[in-house]
């Protein structure tokens, strides 16, 4: 078996472990690619049936117009049951990525809401699409990661893991955090897309679009919202993502790369890493170690 | 030896040149997991952070985050630390260790590695235990300037109880003992001395400075008396055997998929060996035996299934089947037990609680479980068992496990997955303990008829021949062995026996399979091979009172016809009689004043035999005794009459 193949088999043991051990799971859908691919290996999971629960999407409403496009449509091919849940209060507060920084704004616009649309479902398993080559403090978590009450992490009293023996044995109001991607790498990631032939937002593959430069990153100008500096015109410039989240937040890269070939060339030979297009990150450096801790995904 | 290559830079021409060519060749790599472990601050995470660097895996702007926290905390007063690329926990990076498992991954040419970095300190040996779980090889550093220490031990440990085959002991910080060749040699002795015990079959030594990079990735030109590979050259090269278990299909069924009313399938991954559909499977713990008609997946049915796809299974009988069985081969099938003999290691804070009830999570089956017996401890520095009554955090035993159901397994060093199991705390929920279940005959079980006794051993006769005992009690000592199910009579009429023989003038004793149990025997349960040792330990007895020169009679169930020929052999052909006491098993219920067969029924003692687990009839008994037509006196008399028979008495 091939590496690829020893990963598919892996996350798909996950997936049905949770399915079989857990009341209320729940997959949490980012329509990344990572999500995509987790979706993906879903339904190879219970092929022939359909999927055992249902996509959970935090929108923030600051989503590219393509992602919630392309969201729909596989949900309605797909005949999937997806949740959509939105921090309405927020929106009425207008907490926007312009209105209040990006930490601030994440914390209420995804987490806080994440949070409340775990609650309110009272999910017992959330299945998410990190990988453990995406940061050093995910390089630490548990493919099974138990959140308190509070939907809290504690990265000191982490439960031992061993062989594929997960242990989701949790007490009423506590919830898991099931990684099913754990332990495979940006790369491989791209070629099981590759492989598989699966559909992506084709945001990921460059094409010209307008951006505008900010802080030295390039935002691009998804609709009417964004608000312009005075003399400030969107330029039309060759960019793709490599990750996807709220569009006043993800940084394009320039690039040629239209092919996914090409994507994964220019990946594999550029000396950034993936997370630096994330501008949410960058704020210290244990902040995505603080925010898990705080119910982040 | 050729000069290892540098994989960045390789790599990096072929993806520039020609990106599929690279993804074809990617695609086909294999995973290697590596761990690295050993004792505190002997430099695990450094030495990733190097063999990152050194390949050029780390990006840019990671290096500098590392660059700039390395001036700010880190353990290197300013210098790059290379440690915290790994160390990802706040906590870490302000006190400098290791505090939990930390997974990197990197691809050369040939393969992809998974490196699970693991603390060194002793407090969190359980988590090097954790990394350990899943890994083909370890990587074990030792500080040049400290030797041998007793963490490397037990870690060494622990990786070879894991089932790690391939070490590699990297002798790190030769910088600081001026690259010296002796030290490394000495260092490298007192290793080899220690694991000798361990049995490992791929055992290296690398001398090595990771802060700077000396056979990390390249050969150092400062060690030319080192001929080896650099530690990267090594990973990328070494042979890795093949799992070396058994190759018998096995696989736990983890869900059962019922989209519609047409559709029956068995979800699960393929622990061992392979199926293809028309195969005989049997299903257990029940023993069921069916065919596999269909290997289901997304990308269409297969013709073959191997370890370690997750795949869907139709069969061809609508059979039961749940979450929890295992569908196997027919042949070499695991063994079903509620009881099982395991090697221990406990990762609770609280230690462990003989006859507690705990939850064991094994294959895709939790059921409850206590510890009914604790053997012993091992020191991990002598590798002694020693006496325990607890085993605390961190600490390793022997242990045997009752279950409050059968369930099928294998032995650890046959299958990893179906020959462990974890331990989770019935309150907090925590995974408290990790067990690997040991070979049959690795403790009390059945093949302890097999072992050999320690080749110095010689037996010495007896001051006074049989002749004279003989002589002198006017009797042929032999053994009876009253056989049959609970309730058939078994004591009662050894002791008919027994007394008929005394009012002659003879000699004779009662072994009874209950009193047994009370005494020499207080150490077993109820499971087959459980019988089968408490039968071994009576027919030793029976030897020693036979050569006493008494009647030995002994009344034990003995539900298997290989046990009773064992029996047999220990105790001598010539001097053994087997009498089969039966009544139908209506009569054996009417008897049945505690109501044990109506428990049994209910599924209460698992292994009763004649009603939840086998009794097997005796092939050729010397004597049948039907106990509904005849009395208790009459078959006293009758067993007199063979005993006169054969010669015994006179
Ligand atoms: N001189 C020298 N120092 C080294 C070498 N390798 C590591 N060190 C230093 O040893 C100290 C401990 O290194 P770590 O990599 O954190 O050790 P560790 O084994 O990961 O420690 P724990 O995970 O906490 O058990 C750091 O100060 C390193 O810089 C070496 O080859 N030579
Ligand atoms: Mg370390």
């Amino acid at each position: 078996m091939t590496h690829i193949e020893q990963l598919e088999a892996e996350s798909i043991h996950i997936i049905r472990e949770v399915a079989a051990e857990f009341e209320n799971p729940v997959l949490l859908y980012s329509i990344g690619k990572d999500s995509t691919v987790l979706l993906h290996l879903a339904h190879k999971a219970f092929f022939p049936g359909r999927l055992p629960f249902p996509l959970l999407h935090v929108d923030t409403t600051w989503k590219f117009r393509e992602m919630i496009a392309f969201r729909d449509r596989i949900a309605r091919e797909h005949g999937l049951d997806l949740i959509v849940h939105t921090n309405t209060r927020g929106v009425a507060d207008n907490v926007t990525p312009f209105t209040y920084d990006s930490r601030k704004y994440t914390d209420i616009m995804k987490t806080q809401a994440l949070l409340a649309a775990l609650d309110k479902h009272g999910f017992d398993a959330a299945f998410g699409g990190a990988r453990r080559d995406e940061e050093r403090s995910r390089a630490k978590e548990r493919v099974y990661s138990i959140r308190d009450r509070n939907h809290r992490w504690d990265p000191r009293s982490q439960r031992p893991e061993l062989w594929n023996l997960y242990n989701g044995n949790i007490n009423r109001g506590e919830e898991v955090r099931v990684f099913p991607l754990s332990n495979w790498t940006e790369i491989d990631v791209w070629q099981y897309i590759l492989a598989e032939n699966i559909e992506i937002v084709p945001l990921y593959l460059a094409a010209e679009r307008p951006v505008v430069e900010r802080e030295g990153a390039l935002i691009m100008v998804d609709d009417d919202r964004m608000p312009l500096d005075p003399g400030e015109v969107p330029e039309q410039r060759m960019v793709r993502f490599r990750t996807l989240g709220c569009y006043p937040l993800s940084g394009a890269i320039e690039s040629t790369a239209r092919t996914l070939p090409e994507v994964i060339q220019e990946m594999l030979l550029a000396r950034y890493s993936e997370r630096q297009g994330r501008l949410i990150d960058h704020d210290a450096a244990s902040s995505m170690e603080q925010k898990k801790r705080e119910g982040y995904f | 030896m050729s000069e290892p290559v540098t994989p960045g830079s390789d790599q990096r021409q072929l993806i520039e040149r020609d990106i599929d060519d690279y993804l074809a060749r990617h695609a086909d790599k294999e995973i290697l997991r590596v761990l690295t472990c050993g004792s505190v601050d002997d430099g695990k995470s450094t030495l990733i952070g190097r063999l990152l660097h050194d390949s050029q895996l780390i990006h840019e702007d990671q290096l500098a985050a590392v660059e700039r926290e390395s001036r700010t905390g880190g353990s290197r007063a300013g210098e790059l630390d290379l440690a915290l690329v790994v160390d990802g926990l706040q906590a870490e990076r302000e006190q400098g260790i290791t505090i939990d498992v930390a997974y990197r991954y990197f691809s050369a040419a040939r393969r992809k590695f998974i490196i699970a970095d693991t603390p060194g300190h002793e407090q969190y040996t359980r988590n090097m235990a954790t990394g350990a779980s899943n890994c083909d090889a370890a990587i074990i550093l030792i500080d040049a300037t400290n030797g041998v220490l007793t963490q490397t031990r037990r870690h060494t440990f622990i990786a070879r109880l894991l089932g790690i085959r391939h070490l590699i002991v990297a002798v790190n910080k030769m910088d600081l003992v001026e690259y010296d060749e002796a030290t490394f040699a000495a260092i490298r002795g007192d290793y080899e001395t220690f694991a000798s015990r361990l049995r490992v079959e791929d055992l290296n030594f690398i001398p090595m400075s990771a802060l700077h990079g000396d056979n990390v990735v390249e050969r150092s030109t400062n060690m030319p008396w080192y001929r080896g590979a650099s530690l990267m050259h090594l990973l990328e090269n070494m042979h890795i055997a093949p799992g070396g278990g058994i190759d018998n299909f096995r696989m736990p069924v983890q869900r059962v998929s019922r989209p519609d009313a047409s559709f029956r399938g068995y979800s699960g991954s393929v622990a061992s060996g392979a199926v293809r559909p028309g195969d005989s499977v049997v299903v257990l713990p029940s023993g069921l035996a069916t065919e596999v008609t269909r290997i289901v997946t997304m990308d269409g049915d297969l013709e073959e299934a191997s370890a370690p796809m997750a795949v869907t299974l139709t069969l061809a009988d609508q059979v039961d089947v749940g979450r929890g069985d295992i569908l196997a081969s027919p042949v070499n099938q695991p063994r079903v037990s509620d009881t099982i003999d395991a090697t221990l290691v406990w990762m609770g804070e609280e230690p462990m609680a003989p006859g507690r009830q705990y939850i064991v999570k094994q294959g895709a089956k939790q059921v409850f479980g206590r510890v009914e017996t604790l053997r012993d401890r091992v020191d991990v520095n002598t590798l002694e068992p020693l006496p325990a009554s607890t085993l605390a955090l961190n600490e390793i035993g022997r242990v045997r496990l009752v279950l409050a159901e059968p369930v099928p397994y294998d032995a650890y060093e046959d299958s990893r997955a179906t020959g462990s199991f974890i331990v989770i705390d019935r309150l907090s929920n925590i995974t408290v303990g990790a067990g690997m279940i040991q070979a049959p005959g690795g403790q009390a079980t059945h093949s302890h008829w097999d072992e050999t006794p320690h080749g110095a051993l010689t037996a010495t006769g007896s001051a006074v021949t049989a002749e004279e005992k003989s002589q002198r009690l006017g009797q042929t000592p032999v053994t009876v062995l009253f056989t049959g199910l609970s309730k058939s009579g078994k004591t009662v009429i050894a002791q008919a026996v027994e007394r008929k023989l005394f009012d002659e003038g003879r000699l004779a004793t009662v072994i009874d399979g209950q009193n047994f149990r009370l005494g020499l025997s207080r150490d077993l349960g109820f499971s087959a091979e459980d019988r089968s040792e408490n039968v071994r330990r009576a027919a030793e007895s029976a030897r020693q009172i036979n050569d006493a020169g008494l009647i030995c009679l002994t009344a034990f169930v003995v539900p298997l016809d290989s046990v009773r020929e064992r029996a047999r052999a220990v105790v001598g052909r010539e001097r053994f009689l087997e009498v089969f006491l039966t009544a139908p098993i209506e009569e054996l219920k009417r008897r049945d004043e505690s109501g044990l067969f109506e428990a049994a029924e209910r599924g209460e003692i698992p292994s009763f035999p004649g009603v939840s687990s086998e009794f097997e009839e005796p092939a050729s008994p010397d004597l049948v005794l039907d106990t509904v037509s005849l009395g208790v006196e009459d078959c006293a008399l009758r067993v007199m009459e063979l005993l006169r028979q054969g010669g015994f008495i006179h």
